[in-house]
């Protein structure tokens, strides 16, 4: 006993901070349910800081450390992961989970440590002038579901009235954010929509789907995580709908959703706000300094998978905005209160992204005071299964801000009146 | 030409029967070994996803506890670059899954004869958790696609041949191929299974230990020997259940909760009782399929199918308390 | 030699039959209280708060509330989770309806709603027992956290059902929200957990736990003895529910703050609570205490550990937390089927006996 107390002490010493350095703490899950999802993204995110290391010794001349912590998806063990690293100067937390997020909203705003929630999270965040210290640039679900409408409208030539949408969702928080969205968008553009919940896992969809064959939708529209992703696609094939009339959100246009299909998956269509592929000049310096290195994160198989490209891009935003709060705080080793003032002033522009050997691979856009969501745009990815890959089929558009603003003013005036909240930026 | 809702409705039947098939033939692993021990085993759920893991594993080459190895010793390795097929991995799987049921009663259940039956039962769930990690070190913890070459999708000619019934709003009835398969595989497992306890020496004895255990062993029926043989029969069924439902969607850690859709199954159809499985399997099948058809989807607003199977056991067990197929319990001060 | 009894002499009925008639026992148990009261709330800090004591106690205390269930009264349940979100739903109704009333009636109220619903779904229990009725309980569990997720009266309408604590406080501390003080949160939980165990141990050394007893150890034969099955069953099913409505409420107010029905209230939870008064002892007060202190600690150390002492790889340490808890359970289980209550009664006798042991 003696000794695993001595052991349990020395943990505890070894884990404190020696130097100093930019901490990112990477709440990641490599395990359970939802651990295909969680694993490339947290591989894109350390990988990225290790090129930072390599390449350029740290930003600013500060070196950048990962602090990986283990969540499983699971609440309590997110909230015993934030106590835990909170204290190390974690600049920036991204829980890559909805329920984590609702957590640690009130949380970081009380120990003033900024949050992002790339797509993810809760969506009335983007109001800046309620939620000081939580982010959620460049797109968030309710932009996500009006960008597949906008699709929907493309493929129509503006006129989808009378067309019949389901909506397939994880009968959870981040399953039913973008319904009250779709709803709206519903009432607008004059089309039928109908809401079919799946159950956390998802491994059993065959009523929904045989549903979705009686009433024969002109669309499927698809807010799943985990396995309910390949198996909804799976069941998709099996009934023969077509798969370029069935469109993910994001965290359904991953290829572990599609891959276990096969080749009935071809056509399957996902938004995205960032780009996919590894066709990219900053893939050839990960490659020359990590990878050969041997210093890839985790099995260093994920490279270029759409989620991977995701966890890359969040550690790309994240260090711009560490340069940013450099640049106006003029200290390289930054506190979590100048991370958050260097999110709310970033500013990307496509020359940024080109010098970072990242052309084109998400909008340019400008953080401010009032707006924590950037500018809600994306694309549309198709897959294509006889290579493997996913392809842009448009370019970055925008969202439908006339229909999401009063949404998002709506509910973030709600949290504030609950909780007794001021509007910042006055 | 029927009305179109009428016919749907039969669709849903006919997919909640097959649903139902595959409930039972987990459901079924469960009754083999609380019969013969009176273990009512959690594990089963994990068992299959260990089962199917390991076969992709051994299909695809991967290298066990590549991650732990590579760690420890700073090694790179992944895959020993050759592919088995699938027969003869189903083969090695079967031995690992024997090999399991020697472990299992050789360290766990031998020391535990005798125990209540909440301790057993805390013991198995000991043993899921040691599983799950010990399967997700050994093969890693991604998706993984596992194509033994069943086929998929809807049955075409089932749908042509039926579409005849009803209006333009008709297609015909759809039924997965796979499900079809697994039906087929189950029958057969439930006949041989049952040809097995009726007709081989062991699995009289199997028969025998079920009804009395200190009779069996007077008569010099070795326990362990039986108890390893009903695990490694229970292995075999979760294998096959993983194969069914990995197949579907593809190997992962979700495959481990299929146990919770056996359990109303259990309830309906008696711990006891092979039949009551099969029954019990196709009762909940068709029940939560056309309560969420009938009534879940139009009024309550969906995903009603996690609970409905309970209610619906709760609601016969009232009645029955032993299942529909349990033996009857006679309670004597 | 250091348990010492000689010279400790009862001289009335009631010092005889007090919960620690030994001398010593009774100043550890001061020690105790006076350490949880009055020392540890001035050293307490976030990561020991949030992470390990405001879990153990909240914990704890579903944990006794089980254990009056299952391990007195033999009712196997594993529908710990969906009692425990009604709960914290109650709570969140309660809190917001009537913001001005205190959140201590709040938790007591949630706690008695909890109780009404626990034996609502009791009542199968007249009629099927063992594992049949631990499976029917699983019915409860599956509903209650559909009825939760579905219904949006239950979460005030909120665009992704998530419900979210306000600031709540007591005597004018805050003891809810993100501004509480680390102390006032374990405070608050550590109030309860005093209440609840004080009186979970007299009731169940009262008559109404030798009817429990009675009817765990054999139903038939208490009902021929004159125990009523129904008042007895269902009373434990009541009290059982009271204490985990209490620690639902707790968990969601105090501890977390937000929850989402399907996610904290899950299937697991009913297995996590299950687990903790088997690891910790049936039928015994201390044994929820030690299986809630096992369950909550044991993987928070197993975690630092191995991946802040050996410097381990999360997943594979996360892999392996699973391996080594799988097999301290079947561990204790062969060890001591009866718990870490019954390895601590052993160890009691042997100490009393020490140096000299015959």
């Amino acid at each position: 006993m003696k000794r695993l107390a001595t052991v349990t002490v020395a943990a505890v010493m070894a884990a404190a901070p020696v130097m100093a350095d930019l901490v990112f703490p990477s709440l990641s899950y490599r395990t359970g349910a939802y651990a295909a999802g969680g694993i490339p993204f947290a591989d894109g995110y350390a990988d990225y800081m290790t090129l930072l290391n390599e390449r350029d010794g740290g930003i600013g001349g500060v070196m950048t450390r990962i602090l990986e912590c283990e969540t499983g998806y699971n609440t309590e063990k997110g909230v015993e992961c934030y106590e835990a690293t909170k204290g190390e100067g974690s600049l920036v937390y991204q829980p890559l989970s909805t329920g984590i997020t609702y957590q640690l909203i009130p949380k970081v705003t009380a120990d003033n440590i900024p949050m992002h929630t790339m797509g993810y999270g809760r969506t009335s965040a983007a109001n800046g002038k309620v939620f000081s210290n939580v982010f959620n640039y460049p797109a968030n679900y309710w932009n996500g579901a009006s960008l597949v409408v906008n699709h929907l409208l493309d493929l129509n030539g503006g006129d989808i009235k009378g067309k019949k949408v389901s909506l397939v969702y994880h009968n959870s928080g981040y399953g039913k954010e973008p319904i009250r969205t779709f709803e709206e968008l519903a009432k607008k553009h004059g089309f039928e929509l109908t809401l079919l919940a799946i159950d956390h896992p998802g491994q059993e969809q065959k009523s929904q789907w045989l549903q979705i064959r009686r009433e024969r939708p002109d669309y499927v529209t698809m807010w799943g995580w985990g396995v309910m992703n390949q198996v909804a696609i799976q069941e998709a094939i099996n009934i023969k709908f077509p798969m370029e009339n069935f469109i993910g959100v994001w965290w359904s246009g991953s290829e572990n959703a599609v891959l276990p299909a096969g080749d009935g998956a071809h056509g399957y269509k996902a938004i995205t706000f960032h780009n996919v592929g590894s066709d990219f000049p900053v893939f050839g310096e990960l490659a020359k300094y990590v990878v050969d290195a041997g210093k890839a994160a985790g099995a260093g198989d994920q490279i270029g998978t759409a989620i991977y490209n995701r966890g890359f891009y969040a550690a790309m935003l994240a260090a711009e905005a560490v340069k940013t709060a450099q640049k106006i705080h003029g200290v390289a080793d930054i506190t979590p209160a100048m991370m958050r003032d260097g999110m709310e002033a970033l500013e990307i522009t496509e020359a940024v992204m080109t010098d970072l050997g990242m052309p084109n691979f998400g909008p340019s856009f400008k953080v401010t005071c009032e707006n924590h969501g950037g500018p809600g745009t994306g694309a549309v990815a198709q897959w294509d299964a006889t290579n493997k890959k996913w392809s842009l089929i448009s370019d970055f558009a925008g969202s439908d801000m006339s229909v999401i603003q009063p949404l998002i003013d709506a509910d973030s005036a709600a949290y504030a009146a609950e909780n007794g909240m001021e509007a910042r930026c006055n | 030409m029927f009305p179109d809702q009428f016919l749907f409705g039969v669709e849903v039947m006919l997919n909640g029967l097959m649903a139902g098939v595959l409930y039972a033939l987990v459901a079924l692993g469960f009754v083999l070994i609380f019969k013969a021990s009176g273990i009512f085993n959690y594990a089963q759920g994990v068992m299959a996803l260990f089962g199917a893991l390991t076969l992709v594993g051994i299909m695809d080459g991967q290298v066990p506890f590549a991650h732990l190895i590579n760690s420890v010793f700073g090694t790179d390795v992944h895959h020993f670059g050759w592919h088995v097929p699938a027969f003869l991995s189903i083969l090695l799987v079967m031995v690992v899954m024997v090999g399991l049921a020697w472990c299992v009663q050789h360290f766990i259940f031998r020391h535990l004869v005798g125990q209540e039956p909440i301790i057993l039962f805390m013991a198995t769930i000991g043993l899921a958790y040691f599983m799950e990690g010990f399967g997700d070190m050994m093969w890693n913890s991604e998706i993984k696609k596992l194509d033994i070459g069943i086929p998929q999708g809807g049955s075409m000619w089932i749908e042509e041949a039926t579409s005849f019934l009803g209006g333009t709003n008709f297609y015909g009835f759809f039924i997965d191929k796979l499900e079809i398969v697994a039906s087929l595989v189950a029958i057969v497992l439930v006949i041989v299974l049952v040809a097995f306890a009726q007709y081989t020496k062991q699995g009289r004895a199997m028969r025998a230990v079920a009804d009395d255990h200190q009779a069996a062993l007077s008569v010099g029926i070795s326990l362990s020997f039986i108890w390893v043989l009903v695990w490694s029969l229970a292995g075999f069924v979760a294998l096959v259940a993983g194969i069914m439902w990995g197949a579907k969607s593809g190997v992962q850690f979700s495959l481990s909760l299929i146990a919770l859709k056996a359990l109303p199954v259990l309830m309906l159809g008696g711990f006891t009782s092979i039949p009551g499985a099969i029954v019990g399997g196709l009762i909940v099948g068709v029940g939560e399929k056309l309560f969420e058809f009938l009534i879940g989807a139009p009024f309550l607003g969906g995903a009603t199918e996690n609970w409905f199977a309970y209610m619906l056991a709760l609601v016969f067990l009232v009645f029955r308390p032993q299942g529909l197929f349990g033996e009857k319990i006679i309670e004597r001060v | 030699m250091f348990y010492r009894e000689s010279g400790d002499f009862s001289e009335t009925y009631p010092a005889d039959s007090q919960t620690f008639p030994i001398k010593f026992d009774r100043y550890r148990y001061y020690a105790v209280l006076v350490v949880a009261f009055l020392i540890i709330p001035f050293i307490i800090n976030d990561y020991w708060a949030n992470a390990i004591l405001v879990p153990f106690l909240i914990y704890a205390i579903a944990a006794i509330g089980l254990n009056i269930l299952v391990g007195y009264c033999g009712q196997v349940s594993l529908g710990t989770g969906g009692f425990m979100a009604v709960g914290a739903y109650a709570c969140y109704k309660l809190m917001t309806t009537f913001p001005d009333v205190s959140i201590m009636f709040h938790i007591l109220i949630s706690g008695g709603i909890t109780a009404a619903v626990v034996t609502l779904f009791g009542l199968p229990s007249l009629r099927i027992k063992g594992f049949y009725l631990a499976v029917a309980t699983l019915a409860a569990q599956f509903f209650l956290v559909w009825l939760f997720n579905r219904v949006a009266w239950f979460y005030n309408y909120s665009a992704s059902g998530q419900i979210n604590a306000p600031d709540r406080t007591v005597f004018g501390h805050l003891v809810t929200g993100p501004n509480t003080d680390a102390w006032a949160k374990y405070m608050i939980c550590l109030v309860f957990l005093t209440f609840a165990g004080i009186v979970a141990r007299n009731l169940t050394r009262g008559s109404l736990g030798r009817k429990w007893s009675a009817i765990r150890d054999m139903d038939i034969a208490a009902e021929i003895i004159g125990v009523n099955p129904l008042s007895a069953k269902l009373s434990a099913f009541a009290i059982s529910g009271f204490f985990i409505g209490i620690s639902g409420a707790l968990f969601f107010s105090v501890y977390l703050g937000a929850v989402e029905v399907g996610e904290a209230f899950g299937i697991q939870k009913s297995f996590l609570v299950l687990f903790m008064i088997i690891i910790g002892g049936l039928g015994s007060v201390f044994g929820s205490f030690a299986g809630a202190a096992f369950m909550v600690l044991l993987p928070v150390l197993l975690k630092n550990v191995l991946v802040g002492g050996l410097g381990w790889d999360t997943a594979l340490a996360a892999h392996l937390e699973f391996v080594i808890v799988g097999a301290l359970i079947i561990i204790f289980l062969i060890a001591e089927p009866h718990g870490l209550a019954q390895l601590w009664r052993v160890a009691k006798e042997k100490l009393r006996l020490w140096p000299f042991p015959h």
